[in-house]
């Protein structure tokens, strides 16, 4: 028996045993009760989670015509860390793609994150969709995923509809609600009502196994939440008048601005040159884009909304209120005009001497209006250039001239009125007179406007001294009824009796024998306009008109502006008066200047 | 029969048929939902059990004499197979190590185990043998080395490492304790070898010999065994590193680079192990529940019913099922311990042992393997892994035990 000899090491074996025993239950407990990761990377594994893209709201011109739709269109997605080895060659030639391609794309997907999922080729045609989605399985970490396209059936108003495109990294950042490859509003109404016309994005979860084939919903789909439309929105804009000034600005540069008065809705906001809203969509996006982007003509540049021009003559309407606001001068003022040889202004046209107010408008008289300015500043009531000349900014501003509105556009530029400061810098302090700031009185030199503010002075005259924020968007469809947007009434310094005068003035440059737009006069609408020719330093003067009609109704207010067209009565003048018989009647009996104005190419191509 | 040792017997039965159920609910799939579908592995599974339950009432029908009188001729009989594997064989993933019977394929080296055990017990209960005789010692070794060289012939190196569990069969049989220690010594130096810088490595061996030294009653014998020792671990370390670089195979140095931590690979070696985890990991404290356990039905597990069969308990039964499991396992070792040392004949005694060692090593090296703690080697869970080869062997080595066992009063 001399094993016996041995046997307490039958201890030390039940020991190792208990002791292997309990190493593995303090790792179970561990594994299983402490690292929460695990379970986290069993989800990952097992779960899909499918977002379900909303169908992005609709967009209608004022009269319900459909603008913007969808349109369904497929993208295909990866999921880098599932992907195993596939036949690449065999994959690439069902998507269409190169292998170059591939490897570019599976590094752009990993880069963002090895666990999400991202866009790995956007916007699969229908039939590649029905054969990449046969195939899928053989493809793990690679799937379908639906989601709709804009479509436009217009192809106008291209840059108040704006456009989607892919979400930007610091777009994600800012907002966790997106998710790489979502589609965001990058410019327009796209952009602005992002969150109404996106809707809310639901989510599916889907259990997948190791070769990411689909095995059902998870838990029933207790977890699973629908996706909420966008809400559709009923824009301001009148299609037939948008699509008729883009026709009317065809082949030259500029824009067309048009208000309701009575509301600040936006009836037709033109940006020429243009393009068709549908080239940035899908994939054609990325062709195109940097095309538009090169083109000397900038057409995707909004120039209604960024353009600054000097108002030139335009401006004198502003100079006449003030001066009337001020007791400067009365309607019945006059100032001498000599013409050509009239200083430190010259006159351009030719004319009796000395006019009066309504004249001096009808006749676009130079020296008449460097006269009210100069009685403006000159006022002796305020005891110094400086303190007038703030005065008479404060009217400016309150036309919101050097200002942005209150309004739901993407984009904006305020434009420039210059404050005292700038000439105390410029000049010194107490060194500049009315004299050294001359050309401010015809609407030249430093001050800058945009046409979206041009317009608006029309309305404001049109109204008699207020007006609304334009606004691009009339209704939101919201599931709880209907928002109807409505702007404050914001009030000018200017009080209402001084209007007519001047409205009158405006009135004589359509109907007087001397108005600068008389040739435009129309028998059926009284109109009220003022044409401005404004110098500047790219080339040719901008053609400017500003109008409003009609003239005891006022239902529409517009600017144009026609780049280094000339006088601002010859295109001007002439694409605006249209446009408001456009607008007020509809179908007109076509005056003899539209053919000209349709076959002028200022753009030169 | 009421010798027979009912307890094991039980658990025996507990554990494969909760292994049944776990093989039905790790290859589940809706299209054969019947668990006695046999073209599907768990209805294999359920023949496989019926017939090892057939095979067990023979192995106990049998004189208990039988065992040792045969044991030399059983051992060759095993060992002929093997040869005749190797020749005829069929290869599956890399190994020659099956033959086919019909269309049912079967793994001699799943019985070499049993075959080795027995033909030990046999040569080690002789009563002339003494442990401390090295030319004896020898002998033993070669009976198990012959088996060993064979199955890595066939290149199952999982299955070769098991026989490496009889060292637990020589050290109860009084081989000298300071074998197993060295033993470990040289497998934790192996790893640190595998870890750490060699030259950062050599200083601290040599840094902790001059403590030892510098602690110690320093005679001069004390002090040239511990050079000497120093000496053979720096050589080991150079050599372990070198094998490691030069004979090993790229894809085992890849599964000790990720048991180390040197390597995350997750879709290469460590995917087994990563996938493995996370399935146990998201069992929970009380598991998903039997059939729904997501990462083992839907693939993410490899060789799920088999080597990581353990996986669906963690997952379906979580931290509940699986400490059952273990706790299982561990009462079926200490028993097998206790039933060993209350045998009369050392045959019975030492081959007990051997059934011990056996299970032993299967549960730690696969729960191990499951848990991230072990390499990952491919040998499966006793009674529990998807298999007729191993269920059948497993079977025999324990059943053939208990009829010894069931025969201990006959014997003086």
């Amino acid at each position: 028996m001399k094993y016996k000899a041995y046997e307490s090491r039958k201890i030390i074996l039940r020991g190792v045993v208990i002791l292997i025993s309990i190493i593995f239950v303090i790792r179970l407990f561990y594994v299983q009760l402490i690292d929460e990761r695990y379970v986290l990377s069993a989800n990952n594994n097992v779960l899909r989670y499918v977002t379900q893209y909303p169908a992005r709201g609709l967009v209608y011109d004022r009269n319900g015509e459909l603008l913007i739709y969808n349109e369904a269109a497929y993208d295909l997605m990866v999921i880098p860390r599932l992907v195993r080895k596939i036949d690449t060659l065999e994959f690439c030639r069902i998507v269409g793609i190169t292998k170059e391609e591939f490897i570019q794309k599976m590094d752009k997907a990993r880069k963002y994150s090895s666990h999400k999922e991202s866009v790995f080729e956007p916007q699969i045609t229908k039939e590649s969709y029905g054969y990449i989605e046969e195939k899928l399985y053989k493809y793990p970490g690679f799937y379908v995923q639906s989601r709709t396209l804009r479509k436009y059936p217009h192809a106008t108003a291209a840059h108040s509809l704006g456009y989607i495109g892919e979400v930007s990294p610091t777009e994600i950042e800012k907002n966790p609600y997106y998710k790489m490859g979502d589609y965001i509003g990058k410019s327009g109404i796209e952009k602005a009502y992002e969150t109404e016309l996106r809707g809310v994005k639901g989510l599916k979860i889907r259990m997948v196994d190791v070769f990411n084939r689909e095995k059902g919903s998870y838990l029933e789909g207790k977890y699973d939440t629908a996706a909420v439309s966008g809400n559709d929105i009923t824009m301001t804009v009148d299609l037939k008048l948008q699509e008729y000034g883009e026709l009317l600005m065809k082949n030259k540069r500029g824009s067309i601005v048009a208000i309701e008065p009575a509301t600040g809705e936006i009836l037709a906001l033109i940006s020429s040159p243009s393009y068709d809203p549908n080239l940035l969509v899908g994939r054609i996006r990325k062709q195109n884009y940097p095309m538009l982007e090169a083109d000397t003509v900038k057409p995707l540049f909004n120039r209604a909304l960024l353009a600054m021009y000097p108002p030139g003559s335009t401006f004198k309407l502003a100079g006449a209120l003030i001066g009337l606001q001020e007791g400067v001068i009365s309607p019945e003022s006059r100032f001498s005009c000599n013409g050509v040889t009239s200083l430190p202004i010259k006159c351009s046209h030719n004319h009796y001497s000395p006019l009066a107010l309504r004249e001096a408008i009808q006749e676009s008289c130079n020296p008449y209006f460097w006269g009210v300015f100069r009685a403006v500043i000159d006022n002796p009531r305020y005891g110094s250039t400086q303190k007038s000349f703030e005065k008479w900014r404060e009217y400016l501003l309150s036309f919101n001239f050097g200002r942005t509105f209150e309004s739901d556009l993407s984009v904006e530029r305020s434009g420039n009125v210059p404050a005292s400061e700038y000439y105390d810098k410029y000049f010194g302090k107490n060194r500049w007179r009315s004299m050294t700031i001359r050309s401010l009185s015809i609407g030249q030199g430093e001050l800058l406007i945009t046409p979206l503010q041009m317009a608006n002075m029309m309305a404001i005259i049109a109204n008699k001294g207020y007006y609304y924020d334009p606004h691009i968007v009339k209704t939101i469809e919201r599931e709880n009824g209907t928002e109807t947007k409505r702007p404050k009434k914001r009030i000018t310094l200017i009080e209402p009796r001084h209007f007519q005068p001047v409205i009158d003035g405006m009135y004589l440059v359509y109907n007087g024998d001397r108005g600068t737009a008389r040739w435009y006069r129309d028998d059926t609408i009284l109109m009220c306009g003022k044409t401005g020719t404004v110098q500047n330093p790219h080339g040719k003067d901008h053609s400017v008109f500003m109008a409003f009609a009609p003239l005891d109704d006022p239902k529409i207010a517009i600017a144009v502006v026609v780049e280094n067209a000339g006088f601002g009565s010859t295109y001007a003048a002439p694409i605006a008066t249209l446009m408001m018989k456009k607008y007020l009647q509809g179908e007109f009996e076509v005056p003899p200047y539209e053919q000209r104005i349709l076959e002028s190419n200022l753009i030169g191509r | 029969m009421q010798t027979l040792d009912w307890t094991v017997v039980f658990v025996y039965l507990g554990m494969i048929i909760f292994g049944w159920i776990n093989i039905y609910a790790a290859v589940y799939n809706e299209e054969h939902q019947s668990i006695f579908d046999i073209t599907q592995n768990y209805g294999k599974q359920m023949i496989w059990i019926a017939t090892s339950i057939l095979l067990a009432l023979i192995i106990l029908s049998f004189d208990a004499k039988f065992f040792s009188v045969f044991a030399y001729l059983i051992y060759a009989a095993i060992l002929l197979s093997l040869i005749v594997v190797l020749i005829f064989g069929k290869e599956v993933a890399g190994s020659r190590s099956w033959i086919e019977i019909g269309s049912f394929g079967l793994q001699p080296a799943e019985f070499m185990k049993f075959g080795t055990g027995l033909a030990l017990a046999k040569f080690l209960s002789d009563t002339n043998y003494d442990l401390k005789d090295f030319r004896q010692l020898m002998k033993a070794f070669v009976i198990i080395a012959i088996p060993v060289l064979m199955i890595e012939l066939q290149n199952d190196t999982g299955t070769a490492l098991v026989f490496v569990t009889f060292s637990f069969v020589f050290y109860r049989q009084g081989m000298p304790g300071t074998i197993l220690f060295i033993g470990v010594g040289i497998l934790i130096l192996f790893f640190l070898t595998l870890l750490i810088n060699n030259l950062i490595l050599i200083g601290i061996l040599a840094l902790l010999a001059g403590v030892i030294i510098f602690q110690i009653n320093r005679t001069p014998k004390n002090i040239i065994t511990i050079l000497f020792i120093l000496l053979f671990s720096i050589v080991f370390v150079f050599s372990v590193d070198y094998a490691f670089n030069n004979v090993l195979k790229p894809h085992q140095q890849t599964r000790v680079n990720v048991l180390l931590g040197k390597e995350t690979d997750m879709l290469g070696a460590g995917y087994n192990v990563h996938q493995s985890l996370i399935a146990i990991g998201s069992g929970g404290f009380a598991g998903k529940g039997f059939l729904n356990g997501t990462q083992t039905k839907y693939n993410f597990v490899p060789e799920q019913s088999t080597d990581f069969i353990f996986c669906t308990v963690g997952e379906e039964w979580g931290f509940i099922g699986s400490i059952v499991v273990v706790a299982a396992f561990a009462f079926l070792l200490v028993r097998l311990i206790n039933m060993a040392e209350r045998q009369r004949s050392a045959f019975s005694r030492i081959y007990g042992y051997a059934v011990f060692s056996i299970i032993f090593f299967h549960f730690t090296v696969n729960i191990g393997m499951t848990l991230g703690l072990f390499p990952v080697i491919g040998i499966p869970l006793p009674f529990f892994s998807y298999g007729g080869s191993s269920l059948w062997a497993f079977t025999t080595l324990l059943f053939v035990f208990l009829r010894l066992d069931a025969e201990r009063l006959n014997i003086l």
